[in-house]
């Protein structure tokens, strides 16, 4: 081991101080916590893996064993299904934000970040970050695993691409959602076995999978109007048209619907888990 | 990265009975030093002090009352993690801070890194508050810790760019500086696999290579070798002693009182959230005595017998301890001479008979009393169940007095 080591100096950059600087170190810290994350997935690729044929499986049982007894009107299964299956998988997905997190504080990373000069709310910023390049490469698959089994959108590219940005800003929230999960776990295990009742419902009482319609009446209000539906339904109105929702409403109905829940799940969450951050120690 | 200096005008005054006194003003903060609790700090601990030669050194580190509670979960209730604790670290020396787990060093370290904010008091890195000028503070200061805080995901060079580029230096400048770190540090083979292939060791240089990649002029250490096999713990030792030839200021936690012996030139041992000794490492053992005679007799009987013949050798008590009874003293050899004969001629058979260094239990046990205790940071892996396990044991182990320290 070699021990001639030079006189520590102070270098770097000098730091200074007003919004436009914080700002610019903010950018700059959050693409390199970006970066790290999504370095993360390349060097695991097994998880990256076993997390898409998850939701592949879904298509395929969905399409093929239990979508024959499924009377979804005027589109063909397969078109009613993918939609539900794309916001399923992202939601899916937001999970590894809480575990994340919980990794990264259970590991004392965290606590590394805290002692150094970056900005404070890069962590929170370059995970959820991370999350919405993971969740593009997620769903560009599921589109050609859907394409591949029957699904064809029929609304133009453009209305496509509006339904997968929809679904993108819903997993956004969400992400921001686990990430207050994953802060207040005891560790990453934990993180992960408490996101999962809590997608769940979510997920399934919906109109993910089967239309709303046959459910009990106690359950239909809930199971149109929650975030999740709505999400579901704004992108299949976009995709194939707003006759498969089975609802009468229009596409812009759903489109704003699924807005304003995404704004204002954001609203709340952002702020919420920056506090949690803070307090977390 | 701002450079730091130190405005210092220079009071002179008088100490008076070895109380504090003002001795010099850094920009309009007066600094009080040179209470008996830091010794050398000044050369007269009464009279007129000589600017030029009673004051001789910087503080780099001051912690002065600092407190912090931790409000528990549920009934475990506030865990008080510092309860007023005061040190002062000369600049470019090591400071070693010591106790076993739970005593609060880890959070006292903590505080000083700007993770946590104090409940009360208050501390200084180089002159600059740690909670006013976290972010300051920040800039100069490096931390590695015993839960080696890399990402295991990475490269050891891609961990190294990106303390790095969050310490925002120049991307030109982190390349050449991951190059440098992991050839000190014995890193270069390995420096483009993921750690996740790294051994312990290996782990913690490159933790130690993160922590130095701003080249900070304070370095934290928290428990730099704890788990760490003999030859990593060695090779740490040397890289540490290098940086402090290298004019780093180095504020280390152990359990080890061999490691804090080897690098630290003041300690300050720590219990429960209180400073409870500060010294040197000599002056400590001298305290303590300098070898620990310990003899392992055949029954408890003998031991009891011969823990009043061991008293009789020096300052300190002997210590019985089921069969195996313990004394410090200030001259081996010349204590296990006196030692052998009269237990010879009491007709004692001893079963083993050492001498060896103090260890850490010893320092505690001459000044707290008791052991130290194994309520810990690592407890907290522990579920409740398993914790209220633990608790119980360990109350049915003070209950019987053949497995606690009793003092003969």
């Amino acid at each position: 081991m070699t021990t001639a080591i030079a006189a520590p100096t102070v270098s770097g950059a000098p730091h200074s101080t007003g919004v436009l600087a914080n700002l610019r170190w903010l950018v700059s810290d959050t693409l390199t916590l970006t970066r790290r994350n999504l370095l993360a997935v390349t060097r695991i690729p097994e998880a990256l893996f076993f997390s898409t044929v998850q939701p592949i499986m879904f298509v395929l049982l969905f399409r093929y064993v239990f979508g024959g007894a499924i009377d979804t009107g005027p589109v063909p299964y397969v078109d009613y299904l993918l939609p539900g299956i794309f916001v399923q998988t992202v939601a899916f997905g937001s999970v590894s934000t809480s575990i994340g997190l919980a990794e990264d504080l259970q590991k004392g990373i965290i606590e590394r970040f805290r002692a150094l000069p970056m900005s404070r709310g890069a962590v929170l910023l370059g995970r959820t970050t991370a999350d919405i390049v993971r969740n593009i490469f997620v769903i560009i698959i599921m589109t050609l695993v859907g394409l591949a089994v029957g699904f064809r959108p029929n609304q133009g590219a453009a209305s496509f691409i509006a339904g997968i940005a929809l679904i993108l800003l819903f997993a956004y929230a969400l992400s921001w959602f686990f990430a207050i999960v994953g802060l207040s776990a005891p560790n990453a295990e934990t993180a992960q076995v408490m996101s999962f009742p809590l997608i769940f419902p979510l997920t399934f009482i919906s109109a993910a999978f089967v239309p709303v319609h046959t459910m009990p009446s106690w359950l239909q209000g809930f199971a149109t109007y929650q975030p999740f539906s709505v999400t579901v339904s704004a992108c299949r109105s976009l995709m194939v048209g707003a006759a498969a929702t089975n609802t009468g409403r229009s596409t812009e109905f759903w489109v704003v619907q699924s807005l304003i829940w995404s704004v204002v799940l954001l609203a709340i969450f952002i702020p919420l888990a920056i506090r949690r951050y803070r307090t977390r120690t | 990265m701002a450079t730091y200096a130190f405005v210092r005008t220079e009071i002179a005054g008088t100490l008076v009975d070895g109380d504090a006194y003002a001795i010099y003003r850094e920009s309009t903060r007066t600094v009080c030093l040179g209470r008996p609790r830091l010794p050398g700090i000044c050369g007269a601990t009464t009279g007129p002090i000589d600017i030029g030669r009673d004051i001789v050194m910087t503080i780099a580190i001051e912690v002065d009352n600092v407190q912090k509670t931790f409000k528990g979960k549920r009934a475990v209730g506030e865990v008080r993690a510092l309860d007023g604790v005061s040190f002062g670290v000369e600049e470019g020396t090591v400071f070693g801070l010591l106790g076993p787990n739970g005593s609060g060093k880890t959070t006292a370290v903590r505080v000083l890194t700007t993770i946590l904010r104090p409940d009360g008091g208050s501390a200084r890195v180089l002159g600059h508050d740690v909670v006013k000028k976290a972010a300051l503070v920040r800039t100069l200061i490096g931390l590695a810790g015993q839960y080696a805080a890399v990402d295991e995901n990475l490269t050891g060079r891609e961990n190294l760019q990106m303390v790095g580029n969050l310490n925002h230096l120049p991307s030109s400048f982190v390349a050449t500086r991951a190059v440098e770190l992991l050839t000190q540090f014995n890193l270069t083979d390995a420096g483009d696999r993921p750690l996740k292939t790294y051994s312990g060791g290996m782990r913690r240089r490159l933790d130690l290579a993160a922590a130095l990649v701003a080249r900070p002029t304070v370095l934290f250490l928290d428990e730099p070798t704890t788990g760490l096999d003999p030859q990593s713990r060695n090779d740490l030792w040397e890289v540490i002693e290098g940086l402090v030839d290298g004019g780093t200021t180095v504020l280390l936690t152990t359990q080890y009182l061999e490691e804090a012996d080897r690098l630290a030139s003041n300690l300050a041992v720590i219990d429960h959230g209180n400073v409870i000794a500060e010294g040197t490492p000599s002056s400590m053992k001298a305290d303590l005595g300098a070898t620990v005679l310990e003899v392992g007799l055949p029954t408890i009987d003998d031991a009891r017998r011969t823990g009043v013949l061991l008293d009789a050798l020096g300052p300190h008590q002997a210590l019985v301890n089921g069969t195996l009874v313990e004394v410090t003293v200030d001259n081996g050899p010349e204590a296990a001479m006196v030692a052998l004969r009269s237990l010879d001629a009491e007709g004692i058979a001893p079963q083993t008979f050492n001498l060896r260094e103090p260890s850490l239990d010893d320092v505690f046990l001459s000044l707290t009393g008791h052991r130290t205790e194994e309520e810990s940071d690592a407890d907290d892996d522990l579920t409740p169940r398993q914790k209220r396990k633990k608790k119980r044991l360990g109350e049915i182990e003070q209950a019987l007095p053949i497995q606690t320290g009793e003092y003969a």
